[in-house]
């Protein structure tokens, strides 16, 4: 079983209620759920309106996803992102600065790292160095 | 008088001090090599490791290492990296050999 | 010297905030030890041989004296008193205590400092040339780019947790000092044909168990492009990355193996795709930025008693001629200060000679220090006038060695005396160098020579690029040494090629003083460097003087 993580919440149930699909499936219009080592370049056509696709992470030491949601971002995909998988708490806002909209961790993973430590991580979305550098913000004396 | 043969022994670094240590008979923890807990066949040092591996809170990293046996029958290193984890760097007096010191 | 903004100050505390919990989580088991790792890794918390080591970023090696006097007292306070410089711009303690660390990373974030990212599969501390603002041959500052590309790769979302560590170098120099063919990605400042600046963009170079010399990209890069081109090659990097064999998982090995042309048509494909949507810095943070490296006012002090001395002292004379380089300047000097006295450990600083560097760079340096790739300290702005004084100063803690670029001025990883990592000892064998080569007083008769020592294959002593290159391997349970010769990592850059067979710490140091000799007997004058006759003779005579025994067989 998953637990689904949203704006720094555990959530008792899933708000999408979508089933998703392989991309082997063949759909077009269904949520899709994403292995880590496609290539978005190659995917967008297939993918680009599916109302949620599921991004994989197989383990907390592989960041392909977060340059998957990011490519998909600025291709213009403007469905749901989630992640799912090995996601750790310290890595969520990472996961919400990249594009996702919430995150689908395993109860095991749930149970270790209870609610307020996500609360806690979703406190820390803001002050990021690339927003700053990309708002072009003027700096106080 | 020390002699090889498959001895092997389990040892870690310490979670909060960071310094090499070993695996008892005991299932504790040792900062000295000679109180480590030595396996002789390879079924014996899988069980060793197994159980190391469950005390993940207070160490990092168990791995089997080759030993050898001193003159007075305890674990001793048989390779020079490990032989170092039980001394400390050679170019200061840091480290284990200054512990005793 | 870049002074923290507010909005820095609170990203690092923040920061330091966040690792605090992640030791707190590792303790109560809300982390297990595979996910506390990348995450102390990528705070510069290592775990070696004896201890943790937390690797403390100098960026692009700049330091002032209150940072210098900082890392002393947490040297004094939560180490052994010393510190070590990398080959990296980092210093390096290689004694902290796990609950201790998130203490030392406040107390560096006190006076704007931080060890964010300068381990794991991360974009590291970017490094510039050390020389940087006071060289006679730069074209532009590299330290602004360089801080820029700081704060850019600073918690990136995109790239903390990449297929393996990813290193970035600014030289703003045609004298290559900061070796950026050997790293990830090399920026190379130059101007094109209308005068524009901007960059040549070399990728894929990186030393390691594979070396390779880095390609050019794009020759030459808009400044104002830097950002989102770096940006596309970092992502094509993280999605495209082998990550199935960390000894293959470095940039250079896709590179390698899908080939440069078809890499760089899916960079600038996706460099067409991110450009648009990417916002260049506003001009008012960038020259906010700019601002911190202006050069510092040197009004004309003529020379002093500096030519006196030099006629005068010959020990002064010695130093001035190895440790005190040209500067934009003619009445300013750039002090050398040597961390590799005769016998010690290569990098290697205690708490006082931390101390005394603060003091002179603060009374004599305009406040400014740098670490450079070679574990040196760099004094960038001295009056030619101050150098006599900042010479007695630098005598009396054991700072004066007048040894840059020779012999004895070695690079050499911790190797097996501290890193988890190594499969021999690298230090020792410096130590004996630079002893040996010092009782038979032929160093300055030698000239230039750069030997380099790694303590395993992942060549963090950078020995592919030695002149002489020494690489510390495990050999059935026995420390043995492989040579390699002609390496470069200038502008010239060249790959060392190994000589042959290893030998044994005790054989090691004859066959370097056959190696030496030989250079002696064959070049063609004292400017002729170690380097230039190995060019013009190649392997050889110095096969047969490292080998003496083959070779006579051989001709047998």
């Amino acid at each position: 079983m998953t637990t689904i993580v949203k704006n720094g919440r555990f959530l008792d149930h899933d708000p999408l209620a979508l089933s998703f699909k392989t991309l082997e499936d063949g759909k077009t219009d269904a949520a899709l759920d994403l292995s880590s080592d496609v290539d978005p370049v190659e995917i967008w056509h297939r993918v680009r309106w599916a109302p949620a696709l599921r991004i994989h992470f197989p383990s907390s030491a592989d960041g392909r996803g977060f340059s998957i949601a990011q490519a998909l971002r600025k291709a213009g995909y403007r469905g749901h992102l989630r992640a799912f998988g090995h996601v750790l708490a310290d890595q969520y806002p990472l996961a919400l600065r990249s594009g996702f909209d919430d995150v689908e961790i395993s109860d095991e993973l749930a149970a270790r790292q209870p609610e307020h430590q996500w609360s806690d991580a979703y406190g820390r979305i803001q002050g990021g160095y690339l927003e700053r550098l990309q708002a072009g913000v003027k700096r106080a004396a | 008088m020390t002699r090889k043969a498959n001895h092997q022994v389990v040892t870690a670094n310490h979670l909060l001090e960071g310094d090499a240590v070993w695996f008892t008979a005991r299932q504790d923890w040792s900062r000295d090599i000679a109180d480590a807990a030595v396996a002789s066949h390879e079924e014996a040092a899988q069980a060793l490791l197994n159980a190391a591996s469950k005390q993940q809170d207070k160490v990092v990293g168990p791995y089997l290492a080759a030993a050898a046996i001193d003159a007075n029958g305890n674990a001793a290193p048989a390779h020079f990296r490990e032989a170092f984890r039980t001394r400390g760097p050679s170019n200061y007096f840091h480290g284990k050999q200054a512990a005793g010191a | 010297m870049y002074l923290y903004s507010q909005f820095d100050e609170d990203f690092v505390r923040n920061r330091v905030a966040q690792f605090r919990g992640q030791v707190a989580k590792r303790l109560d088991g809300s982390l297990i030890e595979d996910e506390f790792k990348p995450l102390r890794l990528m705070n510069g918390l290592y775990l070696q041989l004896h201890a943790y080591m937390l690797r403390v970023a100098i960026p692009y090696g700049s330091l002032d004296s209150a940072k210098m006097r900082q890392l002393a007292m947490i040297a004094d306070r939560w180490d052994k008193g010393y510190g070590h410089f990398t080959t990296r711009q980092n210093i390096q303690f290689n004694w902290p205590k796990l609950n201790d660390v998130p203490d030392i990373l406040d107390a560096l974030a006190d006076v704007g400092m931080h060890a964010i990212q300068t381990s794991g599969n991360t974009i590291r501390n970017v490094t510039a040339d050390h020389f940087a603002g006071a060289a006679d041959d730069e074209i532009e500052d590299p330290r602004l780019v360089a801080e820029l590309l700081r704060q850019w790769s600073t918690d990136h979302p995109e790239f903390q947790s990449l297929p393996r560590k990813f290193k970035i170098a600014v030289t703003g120099s045609p004298n290559d000092r900061a070796v950026v063919k050997a790293h990830d990605i090399g920026l190379r400042m130059i101007r094109n044909e209308s005068g524009e600046p901007g960059f040549e963009v070399i990728v894929g170079g990186g030393l390691g168990r594979s070396p390779f010399i880095g390609k050019t990209m794009r020759e030459f890069l808009p400044k104002a492009d830097l950002l989102p081109y770096l940006e596309a090659i970092l992502h094509i990097y993280n999605l495209h990355g082998r990550r199935d064999n960390k000894y293959k998982a470095r940039i250079k090995i896709l590179l390698h193996e899908e080939g440069l042309a078809i890499i760089r048509e899916q960079v600038e494909a996706a460099f067409a795709r991110i450009r648009p949507q990417f916002q260049t810095p506003s001009d008012e943070l960038v020259a906010d930025i700019a601002r911190y490296f202006r050069k510092p006012d040197l009004p004309p002090r003529g020379t002093g008693s500096f030519e006196g001395l030099i006629a005068a002292n010959p020990a002064f004379r010695s130093f001035t001629e190895t440790n005190v380089a040209n500067h934009t300047n003619p009445d300013y000097g750039i002090v050398t200060i040597s961390l590799k006295p005769i016998g010690g450990t290569p990098g290697d600083a205690t708490s006082d000679q931390m101390r005394v560097v603060a003091d002179v760079a603060q009374r004599y340096g305009h406040d400014e220090i740098r670490v450079s790739h070679e574990q040196n300290l760099i004094l960038p702005h001295v009056a030619k006038a101050d150098i006599p004084a900042v010479y007695a100063a630098l005598r009396e803690a054991g700072l004066a060695t007048a040894n840059v670029g020779l012999i004895s001025d070695i690079i050499a990883c911790p190797g097996m005396d501290y890193c988890a990592l190594a499969t021999a000892r690298s230090i020792p064998i410096a130590q004996e160098i630079s002893t040996r080569f010092d009782e038979l007083k032929l160093e300055n008769d030698i000239g230039p020579l750069k030997i380099k020592i790694s303590g395993c294959i992942n060549a963090c002593g950078h020995h592919h690029v030695g002149h002489i290159g020494i690489l510390g391997l495990d050999r059935a349970g026995v420390e043995n040494y492989q040579i390699t010769l002609g390496g470069d990592g200038t502008e010239t850059m060249s790959l060392g090629e190994r000589a042959g067979p290893g030998f044994s710490a005790e054989d090691l140091i004859p066959a370097l003083e056959r190696l030496i000799n030989t250079y002696l007997d064959l070049r063609q004058s004292r400017d002729e460097t170690f380097l230039q006759t190995y060019r013009r003779l190649g392997t050889g005579p110095f096969k047969a003087a490292l080998y003496p025994q083959t070779t006579e067989q051989e001709a047998a």
